[in-house]
């Protein structure tokens, strides 16, 4: 007996079977069957391109930080079992939170088991219901329910637009309680990149914090892949920084980074830290040696930003709609739903997976095809996804 | 008094129709979500444009209480209040 549960799940299974009708497959269920190389993965039985994971620096399948892995579950096995604040914390843990704050070159760090769980436990340690937070208004799903979990005050303010958050500080300059500014580095959906420097200005202006979730941009930009507030040179204006292991380190994890001494007092009222199972040993020493490939081989950013610049300029001389910035992320945005399923579709029978993205994931109420770009895919491999591009884009009048 | 709750509820209204998709026939009572079929995504985007107009911010909170066009205007209306 579920009693009424589901019942509220009728207008979410109608577009649910609608989307499931309209597409030979199922978006939200394609199998890679395993992956042969970072580019390359089976899926359906077929050799497919993957243009579609946040694997930038294709570290996932670094032979170091698999052999890391192996070598440290031999010696220590594969899982903690417990919470660091109940059931202790293995040296690994101190080791990795070391590692990451002299990357950093910050005082402290404190790791999560997800990054999800690092903006969650970061944001309800840090503000609470007298606080206001001011969020982009494009800001993941993990930073709106941090937020919503912290129960402070939540301020949207316009995408991108520092002269917005302006506005709505200076609206709130009589509330007594503490104002932290919450922004991302590059966009997950859109790949569009803050305007950090002017972000630091604004919020200095009215005293505020600021928190920077550089989810996709650590390993990405910056001279040492420290992220968008490296690359404006404006680390100095940044409270803390989130991000996660998951995307150009390959593993899985996330942390917060901080020169505020006050991060053992956050350990202690964070419950996405304290209430959840501390990361695994050999994600742990995957993680270290990743780190180690970030800092060793350059070279791997390097051919990241060439390689991004290849499929940014490919996808716009098509004439398809992305973002102007150049980052790994490249969204081409479509005008409906059923056009961006047919296209999807059509993409992956040519053997390139992308990410489709529908509203209200999506910004702007429109659907994305959203493509992710990899230090390892070759000029070949991205002048073939451009082709597909192009020849089913045509075949569906998306260009002429 | 221009920032009254009838005329913040004219406001929200004109606003509305600017947007060709909205039903004609709304009014003060009409409801945001079933009405209008707004997603939360709609109504957090177009609460924004109205916050500008008034020079006022409304903190997501307090939206999940918000039924109808008069319910915003309220809310508008006493956030207005507090601020100045
Ligand atoms: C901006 C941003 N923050 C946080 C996360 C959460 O990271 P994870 O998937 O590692 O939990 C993601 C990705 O999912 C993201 O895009």
């Amino acid at each position: 007996m579920t009693s009424g549960l589901f019942d509220k799940y009728a207008s979410l299974k109608k577009s649910y079977e609608s989307l499931v009708e309209a597409s030979p497959r199922n978006p939200f269920g394609v199998v890679i069957e395993r992956p042969l190389s970072a580019t390359v993965g089976i899926i359906e039985g077929r050799e497919t391109l993957l243009f579609g994971t946040n694997n930038y620096l294709g570290l996932s399948q670094s032979r170091h930080a698999r052999d890391a892995a192996i070598e440290t579950a031999t010696s220590m096995g594969v899982g903690t079992t417990g919470s660091r604040i109940a059931n202790g914390t293995f040296s690994l843990h101190k080791k990795l939170e070391k590692r990451l704050s002299e990357v950093f070159h910050r005082k402290h760090t404190m790791v999560f088991s997800t990054g999800y769980q690092a903006n969650l436990g970061t944001i309800s340690a840090l503000v609470n219901k007298d606080d206001i937070l001011f969020l982009d208004a494009d800001s993941h799903a993990s930073i709106y329910d941090g937020a919503k979990l912290s129960g402070a005050q939540v301020i949207r303010f316009r995408h991108n637009d520092p002269a917005d958050l302006d506005k709505r500080l200076a609206r709130t300059k009589n509330s007594p309680g503490a104002r932290l500014v919450i922004v991302e580095g590059i966009y997950s959906m859109t790949g569009n990149i803050a305007p950090l420097k002017e972000f630091v200005d604004v919020k200095n202006r009215h005293n505020a914090s600021l928190m920077v979730d550089e989810a996709h941009s650590f390993g990405v930009l910056g001279e040492h892949g420290r992220g968008v507030a490296e690359l404006q040179n404006c680390e100095d204006g940044v409270d803390f920084v989130v991000g996660t292991f998951s995307k150009s380190l390959g593993t899985v994890g996330g942390y917060c980074v901080t020169d505020h001494d006050e991060i053992d007092l956050m350990r202690l009222c964070s419950r996405p830290y304290m209430f959840t199972a501390s990361l695994p040993p050999e994600i742990i020493a995957a993680t270290l040696a990743a780190l180690e490939d970030i800092q060793n081989k350059p070279e791997l950013r390097t051919a990241l930003q060439r390689n991004s610049t290849q499929l940014h300029a490919g996808l716009k001389e098509l004439g398809l709609t992305t973002s102007d910035f150049v980052s790994p992320v490249i969204a081409v945005t479509l005008e409906t739903i059923p056009q961006a399923i047919t296209f999807w579709n059509a993409l992956l029978e040519e053997g390139v997976y992308v990410n489709l993205s529908l509203p209200p994931a999506t910004p702007d109420n429109r659907p994305l095809l959203r493509c992710s770009v990899m230090a390892a895919h070759s000029p070949e491999e991205i002048a073939k996804a451009v082709t597909v591009f192009g020849k089913v884009a045509r075949t569906l009048g998306v260009i002429s | 008094m221009t920032d009254s709750i009838p005329n913040i509820a004219d406001m929200i209204i004109e606003k509305l129709l600017a947007n060709p998709k909205v039903p004609r026939n709304i009014n003060a009572d009409s409801r945001i979500v079933e009405d209008l079929a707004f997603d939360s995504l709609a109504v957090m985007n177009f609460v924004m444009e109205i916050e500008d107009t008034l020079d006022v911010s409304v903190p997501l909170d307090k939206l999940a209480d918000i039924r109808t066009i008069n319910d915003l205007a309220s809310c508008l209306h006493d956030i207005k209040a507090e601020q100045a």
